[in-house]
């Protein structure tokens, strides 16, 4: 184990897939010299592969994506960083029509094998346009792998089964993460599965779902609740689709209890998919009604007192946590 | 008002065809008639406009203080030391951590903003792009509200919701800075549409990067205002870079300006270090959309002297390209024309400077007294009842 960054991690999963595979490549707004726009991941990149496979490219996320689509359905495996997700709104016709569709409207002749990363969340003071979780949107297209690390092992291990899959995968990291640190195994070896979800800090009285950032206000919950006495686990989905239902249904079987926890607003989110899984598997066989903690509704706004109070917080899960446990 | 640009006909594209060139150079800021426009896409003829002979220093490339009221001209140089005394305190804030989020500064291009806004009337309407603060003051925008904003506090333009990069008042026609790279562009064509349909004699005007231009919503919005004939205003801000793109690197056929000429509209390339040329363009342009003419796109060489953003770390522009420009502050320029043509003396300057910083200070008395927003206002202005 050696102890890196978010961003380090990612970086390490980019060059050694680079490495590996010559038709891997990176394109996106500042990758170049610069390393990578407001959240450089890809520091070195340029000086070690060269301008041919690490592309800056001018603003035009629809050139951005859309190239990406052709080069990877004539052998390449491109590697787009769209900086903001934000800014994938600009370019959507290209994500959801074209690569979502092709794979499925070729007869499955087409492959797709891109990675589109992409910051996602709040908590920076970057107002509306620069926080928006819009991973559930992407779930929204059956031909999308949509995957939220949420430290800097899963980082590196899924983004490098990401770059080695055949279907496109969108690859949101949670601004929040960057300055996150964590022990990574080593090796050019190491990857973790997509379409597993991963469980923390055993639990026997309640399960709590989240995924990317929340997965780590979660874990500070369960530390708190631990306190209270009341021990609890947390299903950190990593792909949000497919989902991995198995391990959601195995936790909560056990626990008998499901918080799902999400930073977008309440509706039509992970949080919702979670809930609405349990309610009709496990509905009849539970100890506590199913919960969410989610963002308010409304954008996500600039002021801190303002975001602070639209996001949700490790208390807003303590407190609806020792709701369903206690019934207070 | 404005120096002689060469006007670009029908004829002259057919001389080239005739002479068997496929490059039609100018130099200077040419007008590109419709039917030159068409000409020059039938023929597949590229119009090269020899761009930096408009650079040159000097009284040559620079419209004659003659033309100006002495009022105007002192307007000018006050806006320009409003917006730079301003966004100088943003970024001292910003690095003693009392700003946060976002803060893109203009330090340098004052004289684009200044000038462009300054030939719009108070009913028209104008888009910033991310690097809103410069064009949101030097339309007369409050600097307390302004400044309140990037305290995120209640009183500021948006209440706190939007910070730097969405400020707006609506008071004053200017419909938002933005954080998507190109959007206003299409507002702006909006605004103008809008203008054009209820007949209100408005004008709309957009500034946005040199990144913007190779962006989609650029080509649409260039486009429709073209065949819409909207009265429309499309000021690049051309600081050569997107945060480390150099633009030369990003912008295919190499000119921005040329660009107009594929739709049809007049295309003007102006030395954005000097306010009275931006001036003398966007009132030209402003003009022509009043009377019914075409669009305008006016690219603005200019160069902004701090980083990309505030927080930046990283600025891989050339030490010695930052000095070269920065030894073209737009403000000096204005400044020093003012005292050799004895528009001014040195302390009416100075009053006019000292001015800016006391309202500046001003300003930041106000950010810091005001109140914080409550927590729960969040929940407002999301939608209006149904
Ligand atoms: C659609 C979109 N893509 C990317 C960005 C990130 N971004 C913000 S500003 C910027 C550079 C803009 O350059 P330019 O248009 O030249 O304006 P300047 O910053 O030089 O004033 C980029 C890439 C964005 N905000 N929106
Ligand atoms: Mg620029």
């Amino acid at each position: 184990m050696k102890e890196l960054t978010f961003p380090e991690a990612l970086n390490e999963a980019i060059r050694e897939e680079m490495a590996r595979d010559s038709t891997v490549f990176v394109q996106g707004e500042d990758v170049g010299p610069y390393g990578g726009g407001y959240y450089p991941a890809l520091k070195g990149l340029w000086a070690t592969f060269g301008g041919e496979r690490v592309r800056d490219f001018p603003i035009s996320e629809t050139a951005l994506v859309g190239t990406a689509l052709g080069a990877a359905m004539t052998g390449m495996r491109p590697i787009v960083d769209i900086m903001f997700a934000d800014f994938s709104f600009v370019c959507f016709d290209q994500i959801v029509n074209q690569i979502a569709n092709m794979r499925y409207m070729s007869g499955g002749k087409a492959k797709v094998p891109i990675v589109v990363r992409g910051v996602i969340g709040g908590g920076q003071r970057l107002a509306s346009q620069h926080s928006h979780s819009l991973e559930a949107l992407f779930v929204q297209f059956p031909g999308l792998v949509v995957v939220t690390p949420s430290c800097p092992r899963t980082a590196k291990g899924l983004l490098k089964s990401a770059i080695r899959n055949d279907n496109p995968v969108i690859f949101l990291e949670h601004k929040m993460l960057y300055s996150a640190k964590g022990p990574v195994p080593e090796g050019r070896d190491f990857t973790l599965p997509l379409g597993k979800a991963q469980i923390g800090g055993e639990g026997t009285e309640l399960t709590i779902v989240a995924h990317a950032y929340m997965t780590q206000v979660a874990m500070k919950a369960v530390d708190q609740l631990k306190h209270d006495g009341i021990s609890a686990e947390v299903v950190d989905l990593l792909t949000l689709s497919p989902l991995d239902n198995e391990t959601v249904l195995r936790s909560v079987r056990k626990t008998g209890r499901v918080l799902a926890v999400q930073e977008a607003p309440p509706m039509c989110g992970m949080a919702a998919e979670v809930v609405a899984l349990i309610a009709e598997k496990l509905g009849m066989s539970l100890r506590a009604a199913p919960r969410r903690v989610t963002a308010k509704q409304s954008p996500i706004p600039f002021s801190p007192k303002l975001e602070d109070y639209v996001l949700p917080s490790v208390t807003d899960i303590v407190e609806a946590a020792r709701g369903m446990v206690r019934g207070e | 008002m404005l120096r002689t640009r060469p006007l670009i006909t029908e004829k002259d594209v057919l001389q080239a065809v005739h002479a068997g060139r496929d490059v039609l150079e100018v130099t200077g800021d040419p007008i590109v008639t419709p039917a030159a426009g068409a000409s020059l896409r039938e023929h597949g003829i590229r119009l090269a406009v020899r761009g930096d002979a408009t650079l040159v220093e000097g009284e040559s490339s620079s419209p004659s203080l003659g033309n100006f009221s002495s009022t105007l001209l002192l307007e000018m140089y006050s806006t320009m030391w409003r917006i730079r005394v301003f966004e100088e305190a943003v970024s001292v804030l910003f690095r003693e951590g009392r700003i946060i989020g976002f803060a893109h500064v203009s330090i340098g291009q004052e004289a684009v903003a200044t000038g462009a806004c300054l030939a719009l009337g108070p009913k028209d309407y104008s888009t910033a792009s991310h690097r809103g603060p410069g064009p949101i003051a030097a339309r007369g925008a409050r600097l307390d509200l302004m400044m309140a904003e990037l305290y995120g506090k209640a009183t500021g333009y948006c209440r706190g919701k939007g910070g730097s990069v969405h400020l707006a008042d609506f008071e004053r026609g200017i419909l938002g800075a933005n954080g998507i790279v190109g959007a206003g562009i299409v507002i702006a064509a909006g605004a103008a549409l809008s203008a054009k349909m209820r007949k209100s004699g408005e004008v709309a005007l957009a500034f946005f990067g040199d990144g913007a231009v190779n962006q989609g919503a650029f080509h649409e919005g260039l486009n429709i205002a073209a065949v819409w004939k909207l009265p429309a205003i499309f000021v690049c801000e051309n600081n050569q870079y997107a945060v480390s793109m150099a633009a030369e690197q990003a912008t295919g056929g190499g000119s921005i300006v040329a660009r107009a000429a594929a739709y049809g509209m007049p295309g003007v390339q102006v030395d954005g270090q000097d306010v009275l040329a931006v001036y003398a363009a966007v009132r030209a342009a402003a003009e022509r959309a009043r009377a019914g003419g075409d669009p305008t796109l006016i690219e603005c060489r200019t160069y902004r002297f701090h980083g990309h953003w505030e927080g930046e770390a990283t600025d891989l522009r050339r030490r010695e390209e930052i000095a070269e420009w920065e030894a073209r502050c737009p403000i000096i320029r204005l400044g020093t024309r003012l005292l050799e043509a004895k528009i001014a003396r040195q302390e009416q300057l100075d009053a006019l400077r000292q001015k800016a910083l006391e309202e500046m200070a001003a300003a930041i008395r106000f950010a810091e007294s005001s109140p914080e927003p409550a927590p729960q206002e969040a929940l407002e202005g999301v939608l209006l009842p149904l």
